[in-house]
């Protein structure tokens, strides 16, 4: 399983940073989204993968994840949402004050 | 458990929620609201800032728990020295960007003040964390903040320097939360002070991996310190910035400048066995040659805006470069320099919004033409703030220079130092003198400009609190000599700060 999640967090951020790395806004901010998706599946594997524990810590077993994790997963989703909505009405306001969607001031090809 | 210090990030935050509140309010009555809110806020995190810096200054480290979740497990806001001489110039600076926003800057778009408060909230908020995933959030509310703040009156060049600089920092965010996750993944906290316990224990095997995850760390302090590869979001993102938010920014590469500090001194520092002075190799090459870089923008530069944003990006490689050297000397004349070269900033960026003002449709454009209406005392300013940026005699950029290059005497790469500093000090000075020549002396008629000027209320009354300040830093130089030693010294000693945060909570299982 380590492996199949390794190269899953792996892929999503070669694809970001492919999009990233483009001449126009919406593959950038599609290349952010990736980017941050893997960022969140990295930080959750942090806590180590181990299925059927218990979700904190109980009295009946020894045996429980990792909470703390899924905690920094939440706030870092929430501040990427709101990041990924700014950046979108960014690419917008820019694309109706210019008249193209490029990166830069010059339109792309 | 004093309250102290969780004031300076409360206020702010109570502020901008206040001013978000009065949005049912009529328009006239929610500016009032809304200006008098945020001017109170100031004044009294001026007067909280004074109360921390005297808390501190007798050489303790506060810590305050959050919530009373003892540290490791909760969240700690930690202040010694440094911390809370930073939250002071962040209180000094604003007082400054306030009296410039009530001239009527804050009304060319929605929300300044609130957004101001918040960008107050989140400065504060790094500087006295203790915590490197809550050092992340606040790092995030006050680049939100700044992102809506450098929106800020609208305009095409705006919003394409504010997309450059959103993506930038969204990438150097994920960075962040990258080596965040590594290092709670191989020291199982997030603590800083339970980080510089645990970094010395490290295993060989995992070695490797808490360099990687440190070196990410620098990454992303340097995007926001504007250190060299990573310094060209800076320049254009400062130079088309409103007045107000410019001076306010002043001090916003000083943050990245702070947490490389804090990193290299506290985790990487003395007590990190191998791993000790992970940054050194990096810090002082890429330090000078963002010095080089910055200078040689500054020169090349077509418009003065833009050569006062170059000029930042160098001080903060004059800046880095101190912070490099990591001795005691080195250090403290480092702090020494950062309040002075963040007035510094401040100064400039209001004489080149004032003086683009008076010289019609030609701007801020480097080019002789109209004679500078308001030119004699505009013009004797602009000199004394060249001075002070270039760092001659008798100004305080001179000390901070000065103690510079003596500290850099006992390093092993002095000649660097000392090659790299002097040429650049020469070449800002040119640089400096050739746009000051240009703007003030080859002006000729007065025909292009436009008819009613404003006058010279708030910018001039910022301006010369500013000033004041840096000749305050001259004046009370050996004042401020002792304490940026004794600060030098603290962050030598992480051992004290890792005492100050763990020890009154170690019995707890």
């Amino acid at each position: 399983m380590e492996l199949l999640y390794a190269f899953s967090v792996g892929l999503l951020t070669a694809c970001g940073v492919y999009l990233t790395l483009r001449g126009r806004t919406f593959p950038v901010v599609l290349g952010l989204t990736l980017i941050s998706y893997a960022v969140n599946l990295f930080l959750f594997a942090m806590g180590g993968l181990l299925p059927g524990r218990a979700p904190i810590l109980s009295e009946v077993g020894t045996e429980y994840a990792d909470p703390l994790p899924q905690a920094l997963v939440l706030t870092a989703i929430v501040i990427g949402f709101a990041m990924t909505a700014f950046v979108t009405m960014l690419a917008l306001k820019a694309r109706a004050e210019d008249g193209h969607d490029g990166v830069d001031k010059e339109a792309p090809r | 458990m004093s309250h102290l210090l969780i004031t300076p990030l409360l206020v702010p935050l109570l502020a901008a929620i206040g001013i978000f509140w009065m949005r049912s309010q009529p328009q006239g009555a929610r500016r009032h609201i809304a200006r008098a809110l945020s001017t109170l806020s100031v004044l009294y995190l001026n007067l909280v800032a004074l109360l921390l810096i005297s808390a501190v200054s007798g050489g303790q480290t506060l810590s305050y728990a959050l919530g009373d979740w003892p540290a490791p497990f909760g969240i700690v806001l930690v202040a010694d020295r440094l911390s809370a001489s930073l939250v002071w110039l962040t209180a000094l600076l604003s007082l400054a960007a306030i009296a410039v926003a009530l001239r009527g800057y804050d009304a060319r778009g929605r929300h300044f003040h609130a957004l101001f408060q918040l960008q107050l909230f989140g400065l504060n908020g790094a500087f006295l964390t203790g915590d490197l995933f809550n050092l992340f959030v606040f790092f995030e509310v006050l680049l939100l903040a700044s992102y809506g703040l450098l929106l800020h009156g609208g305009g095409a060049a705006r919003t394409r320097a504010g997309l450059h600089f959103v993506v930038l920092n969204l990438l150097g965010s994920s960075l962040f939360l990258i080596a965040a996750g590594l290092f709670y993944g191989l020291l199982g906290t997030l603590n800083m002070a339970d980080m510089a316990r645990l970094v010395g224990t490290v295993g060989a095997a995992e070695r490797g991996w808490v360099a990687a995850a440190g070196l990410l760390l620098l990454t992303v302090f340097a995007l926001k310190g504007a250190l060299l590869p990573l310094h060209p979001w800076l320049p254009n993102a400062y130079a088309s910035a409103s007045l107000p938010v410019a001076v306010l920014f002043a001090v916003m590469t000083k943050v990245g400048a702070y947490a490389i500090l804090r990193v290299e001194t506290l985790i990487f520092g003395p007590l990190a066995g191998p791993l000790a002075g992970l940054y050194q190799p990096w810090l002082l090459p890429l330090a000078l040659l963002t010095l080089v870089a910055g200078i040689l923008g500054a020169l090349s530069s077509t418009r003065l805006a833009l050569q006062v944003a170059y000029l930042v990006v160098g001080s903060a490689g004059t800046l880095l470069t101190a912070f490099a050297l990591d001795s005691a000397t080195g250090l403290s004349a480092g702090l020494y320099y950062l309040p002075h070269a963040t007035f510094a900033a401040a100064i400039l960026f209001l004489l080149v919004e004032s003086v683009a003002l008076r010289r019609g449709a030609l701007g801020d454009r480097l080019a002789p033409g109209v004679r500078v209406a308001d030119g004699p005392i505009l013009g004797a300013l602009f000199f004394v703030a060249a001075v002070l940026m270039a760092g001659l005699p008798p100004l305080s950029g001179f000390i901070g220079k000065w103690l510079l290059l003596r500290a850099a005497l006992d390093h092993a790469q002095a000649a660097w130092v000392l090659a790299v500093v002097l040429s650049t000090s020469l070449l800002a000075m040119v640089a400096l003198a050739r746009s000051g020549s240009l703007v003030f002396y080859r002006g000729e008629g007065g025909d292009a400009l436009p008819k009613s000027l404003p006058a010279l209320g708030g910018e001039l009354l910022a301006l010369l609190w500013l000033l004041g300040l840096a000749l305050l830093l001259l004046v009370a130089a050996p004042a401020f000599l002792d304490f940026t030693d004794a600060t030098a010294l603290q962050l030598l000693d992480p051992q004290h700060y890792i005492d100050a945060v763990l020890t009154p909570h170690v019995e707890v299982p």
